[in-house]
């Protein structure tokens, strides 16, 4: 169905839902690169102000990408929980983005909301919304996982400890890992992407994180972030895998272009389930996502790259997944051009996925040809810190040699903790107060651990 | 008055000798919580080299030269970018050869066995300084088992599926692109091999399999070009390329 308004007798139309989003979206490269974004600031406020009067119900007659082509929006569709949808059934977009921000409208009214919002309808309210009504609102919103440890509690902040390294040298990566332990870093996952995607190769570093958790005693999870076909081979032959990873993206074409679809993810969520290795909770999987998938495969349907990555988050949610991670800066300036750009990437990705009720995290990132710096970063980080985010990364001097991308740092999680009051997960703090990296404030302080764990792996 | 020594601004990590192991950016040290300035400088520095090799030129003259002793015909293309700034912004023109470049594949087309394509990608000065090395090691290795070899192409503003478009048109059973990684930090001037089996234009990212960080100090040229040797075979022997065809080399060693 058409939609239209009028600004000074300038009559905007927009032919149907998927292109009253894409012109509603804050400017971003990747949306004019696909050409579908506004082609002018009125343009994008009459847009918006027409969304504002699109009835939430509308996303649920109306689908971006057909039912009969597209296994996500059959996903979307059949698992929509009408009940749950029942106490905003009957507000607009715009209605429902001051209803989220609301005094009633607390942390446990959304979680009983999750399974009653689509992928659209928080892609379509995120559009209406600005950066402080983000950040708002996802600070309400709790979403704890457990693995190993807790993650996600209210007033906590857990790291991805991410010791890559070029040529998977398992030294390499050990004096990484050392390195971001002692400086207090790991408690969301200890990851690593590796090089190449050789099952011999992954299965020597699941065995190498394997020992050194279980060797010092460590309350948290492993993860060689290799494709699902991988992880899938190594646990029929026996491979210690904690957590089973892969990109997933929010078309069932993009999905194809990454050699994925439901009913892999299924057979790769069984398996992983079926290990049995989590001691306080059974959320097994790692997303990751990204805004630019779709277009970047040339599988986007005319969509704009936000709501996209939004539908990915019902892919998501289907697995109850430990940890799910928007990289939001990787993916370059022709999707995500500079610092503004990213940053109000990260915060919808954030958004988003907190009301539809993920475990978000943020890669808070960017690459050699983005126009963004360490500034940038900064600010991000901040925000994300207040907004409540789950994970980030810790990366050794922000500088990923392996995926040649510059995110945050060991230091970085020490000054958003020490900012913001925040701290480790409960299991994870207690481990680096007696094992002496820490104190009881999350200070770091003189440890023995170091020579151990030097004799230990080297 | 006893006189204090003043309490250390910066603070070291004595875990200094784990540097040996890695090129990581590992026992910084610390002021505060935070990341001593020198360190920071460091890192502005390598940030610095990345920025502007993001904005490096292909050498073709130097190529020319350089690749001359391996003894093949060489083709040099270009995309439809028309410069870095254009090329930054419109992915989709990097995969496209330009009208003159499309015409001169046409011409050179010839039903042979794999096609090598060098790419600026993200860092020109990669190819530049070590295209040749790779390609000392891996040709030899190609034609010693009579694999049949296509002209070898040079492209300029270019993104890895330009190779589909060159070695579909050149009639080619299979493409080795050799790119240009996006620089990090450490390393700004590292090659990415992508490898495709009956490339043609419109294939995407799970039909290729990647060999990356190749460079002096990552996986170096003896070895990439092993690797890539390697799963060029698999891939015939197989029929395919892509997520389906994993390196099993590493079981094979041990």
């Amino acid at each position: 169905m058409a939609y239209q308004h009028t600004i000074h007798q300038q009559v905007y139309r927009f032919n149907d839902l998927k292109d009253l989003l894409a012109k509603a979206t804050p400017f971003r490269t990747g949306d004019a690169l696909a050409g579908i974004c506004a082609a002018s600031y009125e343009e994008r406020v009459a847009a918006q102000i027409t969304l504002a009067d699109v009835p939430l119900k509308t996303f649920l007659n109306e689908t971006v990408i057909p039912y009969e082509t597209d296994e996500i929006t059959r996903l979307i569709i059949d698992s929509h929980n009408s009940q749950a949808f029942q106490p905003i059934a009957h507000l607009t977009t715009g209605e429902f983005r001051d209803w989220l921000l609301n005094e009633e409208t607390d942390g446990l009214v959304l979680q009983q909301l999750k399974m009653g919002i689509t992928p659209e309808m928080a892609a379509a309210v995120s559009k209406l919304m600005r950066n402080q009504d983000l950040i708002a609102v996802a600070k309400k919103c709790e979403v704890v996982t457990c693995f190993r440890n807790t993650i996600g509690l209210k007033g906590h902040l857990s790291t991805r400890l991410q010791p890559n390294h070029p040529t998977d040298d398992p030294k390499g990566i050990a004096a990484s890992i050392i390195d971001g332990l002692l400086y207090g870093s790991g408690d969301a996952v200890i990851g690593i992407n590796p090089a190449t995607d050789s099952p011999a190769g992954v299965m020597n570093l699941l065995n190498l994180i394997d020992t050194v958790r279980q060797q010092f005693d460590i309350p948290t999870q492993s993860c060689v972030l290799s494709h699902i076909t991988t992880t899938i081979g190594l646990i029929n032959s026996g491979a210690p895998v904690d957590l089973c990873f892969q990109s997933i993206a929010g078309t069932q074409q993009t999905n194809t272009s990454f050699g994925v679809n439901l009913a892999l993810l299924d057979e790769a969520y069984d398996a992983t389930l079926s290990l049995n290795r989590g001691t306080k909770g059974n959320n097994v999987m790692y997303f990751e996502t990204g805004q630019g998938s779709s277009l970047s495969a040339n599988a986007h349907h005319g969509v704009d790259q936000q709501t996209c990555e939004a539908r990915a988050y019902s892919v998501a949610r289907k697995y109850n997944p430990l940890l799910v991670n928007t990289v939001v800066g990787f993916i370059g300036p022709e999707y995500l051009y500079d610092g503004k750009q990213i940053i109000r990437a990260a915060l919808e990705d954030h958004f988003c996925g907190k009301l539809l009720g993920l475990p978000m995290g943020v890669d808070i990132c960017y690459t050699n040809h983005a126009e963004a710096d360490q500034d940038d970063m900064d600010n991000l980080l901040t925000l994300l810190g207040v907004a409540g985010c789950n994970f980030i990364m810790g990366i050794p001097g922000s500088d990923d040699i392996m995926l040649n991308y510059q995110s945050t740092s060991f230091h970085d999680a020490l000054y958003l903790r020490k900012v913001l009051g925040l701290r480790p997960a409960p299991e994870f703090e207690q481990w680096l107060i007696k094992q002496g990296i820490t104190d009881e404030k999350g200070k770091l302080a003189q440890t023995q651990l170091m020579t151990r764990m030097i004799d230990h792996l080297f | 008055m006893e006189k204090r020594e003043p309490a250390a601004v910066k603070i070291n990590d004595p875990w200094n000798s784990l540097k040996q192991f890695t090129d990581a950016r590992i026992a910084l040290g610390r002021a505060g919580s935070s990341i001593p300035l020198k360190q920071e400088l460091e890192f502005k520095l390598a940030h610095a080299h990345a920025r502007d090799a993001v904005y490096s030129l292909l050498n073709n003259e130097h190529l020319i030269k350089a690749i001359s002793p391996l003894d093949l015909p060489l083709l040099q293309l270009h995309s439809q970018a028309g410069n870095r700034q254009q090329y930054l912004q419109r992915p989709d023109l990097g995969r496209l050869l330009d009208n003159t470049s499309s015409q001169l594949v046409k011409d050179y087309a010839n039903a042979n066995d794999i096609c090598i394509i060098l790419a600026d990608g993200l860092s020109a000065g990669a190819i530049n300084d070590h295209a040749a090395e790779l390609l000392e090691n891996l040709i030899p290795l190609l034609k010693g088992v009579n694999y049949k070899l296509s002209p070898i192409c040079l492209a300029g503003q270019a993104r890895v599926a330009i190779g589909d478009e060159i070695a579909y048109g050149l009639q080619a059973k299979f493409s080795v692109v050799l790119i240009g990684e996006r620089p990090g930090l450490s390393a700004a001037d590292s090659i990415g091999a992508y490898l495709t089996y009956y490339p043609k234009p419109g294939l995407t990212d799970e039909s290729r399999n990647c060999v990356s960080n190749i460079r002096k100090q990552g996986l170096s040229f003896h070895l990439a070009a092993e690797k890539i040797f390697y799963l060029i075979q698999e891939a015939f022997k197989r029929k395919l390329s892509g997520v389906e065809l994993k390196d099993n080399a590493g079981l094979l060693d041990s």
